[in-house]
């Protein structure tokens, strides 16, 4: 009986004192940080990566798959908690939509610079199938090379959905003088443009795509066509006439509003992670070329790069 | 006879004098005509106004100040926001209760004490169940249900889902299904029984009912996840929008169909109302009701993808995951997966469904629980096992317990290369085609479309109307139509009916010949009937990567894949229809001396045609459906706005408003055919 309230009391205290010391030091709170995982590997690996970190700091996450681009509207909601994958020009639109509503923060970006680009498979420059590549202007006498069966003799520039950047790169190559020769398809997926790349690969067909970088693409070898360089307002909506390439990108991260309040030292650390193209190569490349399960793939690149993320605690 | 010819003859006369004056006004006007030629979009304000009502309506309407621990500070939120959460937060917590019966976690257990309960207490954790006493537990169950077949299929099928390394998601979809499932079954059941009380629920569900079986599933994902959040809760209720209407409208048409004596005698022997409906009415419409049962299975599973969108885990989104890494092997695997769980689910509640109480009271103790005891020694037995597998694969994945997720058997390296030939060597062969259908049909089809002055489309779909079904038919339509007039997306609405209008004609086409063939044979019907069933559950995004490889980013490839979906009722209706010709008829024909055409051709197509009807009526509502689905192949009509909309600022408005032009659409052929069937019907004798 005695021993029992000694106890008792032992627990109060103890309650007590994480209860104080709980306040004094702001905490994390112990609900989990929830994770989107999207369709592609890289992102999904640094998911789990940072998931990683978290549960490194004590933190709980959870994950939960998402569309890519509705996952803005839940981060601002609350319902998802971070975003570790922001693409400039592919989510770029989605991302600024939700912090206009409210809700959502930009929580900086990694190092990577992203490349987001047309461009041809390697092989079309080693197999000279357009002479003069990866120089825009050799477009204007090869687009036959790049003709499909729905293009009416024209050459077939395969753009990502509309959703990314809408009429950019039809008003690029009307800019460009290309508009006779050149038609743009928007597929409706990047599902879509892979599969082409890789039947366009099986026949060593010419084709030209939008893509990006870092990618798991970038494996199989992935010549950007370099088109006069981006400067500040040579865009038509900002008052250029349009004809220039895409600027080098960003890579964001974003969170809700309420991450840094509940979780102040998870969202310190996520805030200072940054990745560089190198690491998220690695990431994919451990799925997509060394064929791990993308929960392997993130521990064993914790594992291996601790130099990449033990900064990033500090 | 005579009266007949005539009155045929003045509708093909009638539908000439139409077409005609569909064909001059198609050339006689065109875009200078202002109003004529294109209707000014009237209602082009209308998703941005419903986009700022439901934003308002869950953010801004009724604050509330609610306490946020976490953050400590009161916050303003929206009372409907509050309570749509407090919903989805219950159905999360019966998915994940399932879920960790099935898998463990630490959810269930979190729900009912706090995180840092959690947290402090490594202890609190439940434990997943080893794969082995789910797969025992689904042969001892099929065996009590129905017998050595059906223990054999969900026995069987349980443990290739874990052989194949694909057992966490699959429970994982399982424990979505298994709360979608019931919860629509007995949503529907209850709006189907009120809806045969009450005449006024009828008339309200009716149009609702229409629209939610026709609207496509991406315009309403934004929605959803604007009102219950992202997550499995989410993809559940996507779901259950989707599976719930067949369950009404059947429970009402098997309700409707029970003869008045027997609801009567039920009155007679002295039932209450509820013994009325529950003895009497209920188990007289089982029939029906079952194949309500089938069809929110079949939706549930069928959902599985798409709800992965919004946050549903799962065989779905690793499907996902698959395709976009053109792992086309794999993501066959998972849809075997997902087949395999709708087929033994099915069969399941099926068999669950038509067993008869057993009266016999007075058995002994272990005949009355067998099951249970057998459950009881499999559960003993599969511990055991896990922990011998714990000592065995030490330090490895133990695989009597959890078969690690990829880490099993698999096929896809066979698959895989099977896809990759059939490109390598197929592709150059398929050009020729794929031109010739680009430039020679389907430009041609589509320009032509886009050609046809709106007034002339009035004209040609209100003069069909108006012989089918008479001057309200002919308002009706016009009504679903001029609603889409008033849109911006008109162009768009068009470039749909194109590609919809060409895959309906060639699947009808294909499933008449085909479904004609197999009826003629027992072994044939079965084996077609199997066929359809799996191509219905095996998630349609699996043939849209082969597809693209070999006809590119092209129409072509989405109208192959809408077709390949399109052509399954076509087939399924033809079958049942001419199987289900009375005997008598054929006997009477045989008897007359009618040959095996002329029998076909007289008795057996004019008599089933109704039902075929039906059949196609269904081809135009899932070439609807894979006709949108094919934006993410890439098209240019209501669908890639759709899928848009996703991310866009007005996302909720626009999602709605397409997915209703494309819903019109939809409504506006199945007025026109089920119309034509029912006048056929009764014309037959047939009702």
């Amino acid at each position: 009986m005695k021993n029992l309230k000694i106890k008792a009391i032992v627990a109060i205290l103890t309650t007590a004192m994480v209860f104080v010391s709980g306040q004094a030091l702001a905490k994390d709170s112990r609900k989990p940080i929830v994770i989107p995982t999207h369709n592609w590997s890289s992102q999904v690996v640094m998911a789990y990566v940072i998931g990683g970190i978290f549960e490194k700091l004590g933190n709980r996450v959870k994950y939960v798959p998402a569309d890519s681009q509705a996952v803005y509207e839940a981060i601002r909601n609350g319902d998802v908690t971070i975003s570790h994958e922001v693409w400039q020009s592919t989510f770029g639109k989605s991302f600024y939509n939700a912090m206009a509503k409210g809700g959502l923060i930009d929580a900086g970006n990694h190092s990577a610079l992203t490349i987001e680009e047309l461009g041809v498979p390697s092989y079309v420059i080693e197999k000279n199938l357009c002479p003069g590549l990866p120089d825009w202007k050799a477009l204007a006498d090869c687009h036959k090379v790049f003709a499909t069966a729905d293009s009416g003799g024209k050459g077939r520039i395969l753009e990502g959905p509309q959703s990314w950047h809408g009429d950019l790169m039809p008003k690029r190559i009307k800019a460009l003088g290309l508009e006779d020769k050149y038609v743009v398809k928007f597929a409706g997926s990047a599902d879509a443009i892979w599969a082409e790349l890789a039947s366009a690969k099986k026949e060593g067909r010419g084709i030209i795509a939008f893509n990006w970088s870092p990618n798991f693409t970038d494996a199989d070898g992935f010549e950007f066509i370099q088109f006069p360089p981006y400067f500040d307002g040579c865009r038509i909506e900002d008052g250029g006439d349009g004809s220039c390439g895409s600027p080098v990108g960003w890579l964001k991260k974003a969170a809700n509003y309420k991450f840094p309040k509940t979780h102040p030292r998870a969202y310190t650390v996520f805030s200072k992670i940054s990745f560089s193209t190198q690491d998220i190569g690695q990431m994919a490349s451990l799925v997509d070329v060394f064929k791990l399960s993308h929960e392997d793939a993130a521990k064993s690149w914790l594992n291996t790069h601790e130099d990449v993320w033990k900064p990033f605690l500090e | 006879m005579d009266n007949i010819k005539k009155f045929k003859d003045s509708k093909l006369a009638l539908f000439l004098i139409v077409l005609t004056i569909f064909f001059i006004l198609n050339f006689s006007i065109d875009e200078s005509n202002g109003v004529l030629w294109r209707l000014p979009a009237l209602f082009a304000n209308l998703p941005g106004a419903i986009n700022s009502f439901v934003e308002s309506l869950i953010n801004d309407w009724f604050l509330i100040e609610i306490y946020d621990p976490d953050i400590e500070e009161y916050e303003k939120t929206g009372l409907v926001k509050e309570i749509t959460r407090t919903f989805s937060g219950l159905i999360l917590f019966f998915i994940e209760l399932i879920r960790e019966i099935l898998l463990g976690g630490v959810n269930t257990i979190a729900s009912f004490t706090d995180w840092d309960f959690i947290n402090e207490n490594e202890w609190a954790k439940w434990p997943a169940l080893p794969w082995t006493i789910v797969a025992g537990g689904a042969f001892i169950l099929g065996y009590a249900l129905k017998g050595l077949g059906l223990s054999l299929l969900a026995g069987l099928s349980a443990m290739y889902i874990a052989i194949f390394g694909q057992w966490y998601p699959a429970m994982e979809t399982l424990s979505f299904v298994l709360i979608a499932a019931p919860f629509s079954f007995i949503l529907g059941l209850l709006l189907g029984i009120l809806a045969y009380k009450k005449r006024t629920v009828e008339k309200i569900l009716a149009p609702l009912l229409n629209i939610a079986q026709t609207m496509p599933h991406f315009s309403y994902l934004i929605p959803v996840v604007a009102f219950f959040g992202i997550g499995d809760q989410a993809g559940a209720l996507a779901t259950i929008i989707f599976a719930t209407p067949p369950m009404i409208r059947l429970t009402i048409l098997g309700l409707k169909k029970v003869p008045p004596e027997v609801l009567e005698s039920g009155l007679m022997s002295g039932c209450t109302k509820f013994q009325s409906l529950f003895k009497v009415l209920i188990p007289t419409a089982r029939h029906d009701i079952l194949i309500g049962m089938n069809q929110v299975i079949m939706q549930c599973l069928g959902m599985a993808v798409i709800a992965s969108f919004i946050g549903a885990k799962g065989l779905g989104f690793n499907l996902l995951l698959a395709l976009n890494g053109l792992k086309i092997g794999q993501a066959l695997e998972l849809g075997i997966c997902i087949v395999l769980i709708a087929v033994t689910l099915d069969k399941l509640s099926l068999a669950w469904a038509n067993k008869q109480t057993d009266y016999f009271s007075d058995l002994p103790f272990f005949e009355r629980n067998k099951y249970s005891v057998l459950f009881f020694i499999a559960f003993v037995v599969s511990i055991i096992l896990a922990y011998v597998g714990s000592i065995i694969f030490e330090g490895g994945i133990n695989y009597f317990y959890i078969v690690e997720h990829n880490k099993g058997l698999t096929t896809q390296h066979f698959w895989q290369s099977g896809i990759d030939w059939i490109v390598e060597n197929w592709y150059a062969g398929l050009q020729g085609f794929n031109s010739f259908l680009i430039t020679g049909i389907l430009v041609p089809m589509k320009n032509a479309y886009l050609g046809m002055p709106v007034i002339a489309t009035f004209m040609l779909v209100m003069g069909v109307g108006y012989i089918v079904g008479g001057i309200k038919s002919s308002l009706i339509v016009c009504g679903f139509l001029i609603c889409i007039a008033f849109t911006e997306w008109w162009d768009r609405a068009l470039i749909t009916a194109y590609m919809t209008t060409f895959a309906v004609l060639v699947s009808a086409a294909i499933g008449l010949i085909v479904g004609s063939l197999c009826a003629q044979n027992n072994l044939a019907t079965k084996i077609i009937l199997l066929v359809c069933d799996t191509f219905q559950t095996l998630p349609s995004f699996i043939y849209l990567i082969p597809v693209i490889m070999l006809f590119g980013v092209t129409d072509t490839s989405v109208l192959i894949a809408v077709i390949v979906y399109a052509t399954i009722p076509a087939t399924r209706y033809t079958v049942e229809g001419l199987r289900n010709v009375p005997v008598s008829m054929i006997e009477s024909s045989k008897m007359s001396g009618a040959n095996k055409w002329q029998q076909l051709t007289q008795i057996e197509f004019p008599l089933s045609m109704p039902h075929i009807l039906l059949g196609i009526n269904q081809t135009v509502i899932f070439s609807l459906f894979m006709v949108i689905i094919g934006a993410m192949i890439g098209t240019e009509d209501l669908g890639q706005l759709i899928l848009k909309s996703l991310s866009d600022k007005n996302g909720i408005g626009n999602g709605l408003i397409l997915g209703l032009c494309v819903s019109f659409i939809g409504l506006a052929v199945d007025h026109l055919i089920q119309v034509w069937s029912n006048k056929r019907k009764k014309d037959l004798g047939v009702i």
